[in-house]
């Protein structure tokens, strides 16, 4: 699925840090780990292609994602990774509904009415396609940005730390949503964090040091 | 979902600012409509309405004042010359055509223009019904005049003394509309024609006597002592169509200096009018450009100042399978959108505000419209979108340039 070889990346001010070599396996389910500042976004960034290292190669899917020109590695991240953030990021001026739309249509989708309600019902929160983001609670938006990752069925789905702002409740909830989505669509998960409760439901995991 | 749909919910979402930005666009664009519309019609009415004619021979006084109310009929005569002197010019070598005219009347606003057959064959005036004045009191009406006082022929109506107004109205006599004119294009089209002598008779102290002290009439003192002859007939001026080029140069001095009366070319005070009123037109074209230039760093300032706010929209939207070339895309079409939605406020905007105007003119002559559409109102569009690409072209291409990376890691 993942192959990570020989990857390392030097920050704009001279420091240099390298990953060691990573195999993830197809529907797999990981945990990114490591202390703040040892790199976990910029692995993440790699990862999903949106910074791409000073050296090694990442493949996903047997597709060497740094090969691509910049337009399709845009589209390839569109169609075959979802990411979901610390904080779901939605586009104000758009309403719920919209916004997943609007990730169909830029990884080149049509746009599937019956998927987006099938993916927020599974989300539980059908009833507020036509809200807009002002409107709902952070909870509920984070739950939209996991609808908004997984709309297009991507194959690898990525998490940046994203429990580290919820309660216990809120915090346990997202995870088993993460969890069941990317088995409900058959995706790899990888979940990057420093948050412990998050900790007990991985049994594979990857350690920065 | 496609970018232009993403650019217009952005707008929608900040009314306000989105609406004052179109509104600058559409104050600029609706000045510079105006502009175009009326200088072209004005300068479309000065050529056509003295196309034929060479030279008008009036009383002393303003040329300019003479044009205008011989050949425009908007502002008043300069005075009477008489008709034996007019008659004299008439038959001079140089004059290929001479028309008298003779005002002082009106109806409703419309000039009564007492004249004769030379004035049908220098404008080439055709009947539309009815046929062309011949005996006293009976009037060929212009196609406007028809239309607006909703005169027809066989109709009779009432003079009444001056350029405007309906106090003084000459009871004795009624004119009869004999012929409608076909529709000219020019200020024929707002006139009444009849023959000199009905508005002699008209003026005849032995029918009428309640004539107050009217500044604006111009009509023959002489009149009073009853003599019918020639000799103490007046009339307003004369309008002259050369013989030959050679006209040019002797005609206008010979007038000037021989006879007591002046001679004034039309071509020239047109020139000289439209001048005067060319600095106005500079200085409202200069000021709309300012004011399209301010609304352009206002769509500038809005779409960079918004981008700042965006920058993590944007980098999303990348990470959702965006290409750069898209975000660039819905940045501009942001700024297009705004200033095309101005542009094209302003355009009708102007064509209502010109029509407007001209629906509150009192002189029906000079009357300006808004309906009417100008070729010149493409580069308006060109402006337009030209405008919105200059506002936005720098914040989408930091849109296009950004480095997602760096935006999604701040956060």
């Amino acid at each position: 699925m993942i192959a990570l070889n020989a990857v390392s990346h030097s920050y704009e001010n001279g420091h240099r840090i390298g990953f060691k070599d990573w195999q993830v396996d197809d529907g797999s389910q990981w945990l990114l780990l490591g202390a703040s500042g040892s790199g976990k976004t910029t692995l993440l960034h790699i990862l999903t292609g949106i910074l791409k290292p000073q050296q090694g190669s990442v493949v996903i899917d047997g597709t060497s994602i740094y090969d691509l020109s910049s337009k399709y590695l845009d589209q390839f991240r569109g169609r075959n990774i979802g990411i979901i953030f610390q904080r779901p990021h939605l586009i104000k001026s758009l309403t719920i509904k919209e916004n997943l739309i609007m990730a169909q249509s830029f990884a080149n989708l049509p746009a599937d009415l019956s998927r987006v309600q099938e993916v927020l019902a599974s989300l539980g929160i059908s009833d507020k396609k036509d809200a807009y983001p002002n409107e709902l609670s952070q909870g509920q938006l984070q739950r939209v940005s996991i609808a908004r990752a997984v709309i297009n069925r991507p194959t690898l789905l990525i998490a940046d730390e994203p429990t580290s702002s919820l309660d216990d409740k809120n915090a346990a909830a997202v995870l088993e949503l993460l969890i069941n989505q990317s088995g409900i669509n058959q995706a790899t998960l990888i979940v990057a964090t420093h948050d412990k409760r998050v900790k007990d439901a991985f049994t594979n995991t990857y350690e920065l040091s | 979902m496609s970018p232009l749909k993403i650019s217009w919910k952005s707008i929608w979402s900040k009314p306000l600012s989105s609406a004052l930005n179109i509104m600058l666009i559409a104050f600029g664009t609706g000045i510079l409509t105006i502009l175009l519309l009326a200088s072209k019609q004005i300068s479309d009415k000065l050529e056509n309405n003295s196309k034929d004619i060479d030279l008008v021979v009036g009383a002393k006084g303003s040329p300019l004042q003479l044009i205008l109310s011989s050949i425009y009929y908007i502002d008043f005569p300069t005075g009477n010359i008489p008709l034996k002197e007019a008659q004299e010019l008439s038959r001079s070598p140089f004059v290929k055509k001479a028309v008298p005219l003779a005002l002082g009347d009106n109806y409703n606003g419309v000039r009564i223009v007492g004249t004769d057959s030379n004035f049908v064959g220098i404008y080439k005036l055709k009947v539309k019904e009815g046929k062309f004045w011949q005996s006293d009191f009976e009037t060929t009406i212009g196609n406007s005049v028809a239309k607006n006082q909703k005169l027809k022929i066989g109709d009779t109506f009432y003079g009444a003394h001056g350029l405007t107004g309906s106090t003084d109205v000459h009871k004795s006599h009624g004119y009869k509309v004999i012929g409608i004119l076909a529709p000219q294009g020019n200020v024929t089209d707002n006139l009444i024609l009849t023959n000199i002598s009905s508005v002699w008779k008209m003026h005849d102290p032995e029918e009428e006597h309640d004539h107050g002290a009217d500044t604006e009439h111009h009509h023959s003192k002489d009149n009073e002592r009853e003599a019918p002859e020639i000799q103490n007939k007046e009339i307003t001026s004369l309008l002259i169509q050369y013989r030959s080029p050679m006209s040019v140069v002797m005609f206008p001095r010979m007038v000037n200096e021989s006879t007591n009366m002046q001679a004034a070319s039309p071509a020239q005070e047109s020139t000289r009018l439209f001048s005067l009123i060319g600095i106005g037109v500079d200085t409202l074209q200069w000021f709309a450009l300012l004011i399209m230039l301010i609304a352009a760093i206002s769509v500038f300032v809005n779409l960079y100042n918004s981008l700042k706010e965006r920058s993590y929209d944007l980098a999303i939207m990348r990470t959702l399978g965006a290409s750069r070339g898209k975000l660039f895309l819905i940045v501009i079409a942001e700024g297009i959108m705004l200033t095309l939605a101005g542009t094209i406020i302003g355009i009708e905007v102007g064509h209502l505000a010109l029509e407007f105007i001209g629906s509150n003119q009192e002189s029906s002559q000079a009357r300006l419209t808004g309906m009417l559409l100008l070729s010149d109102e493409a580069y308006l569009f060109v402006a337009g979108l030209a405008i919105g690409i200059f506002a936005a072209i720098i914040p989408a291409l930091q849109a296009y340039r950004s480095n997602i990376s760096k935006i999604l890691s701040k956060n």
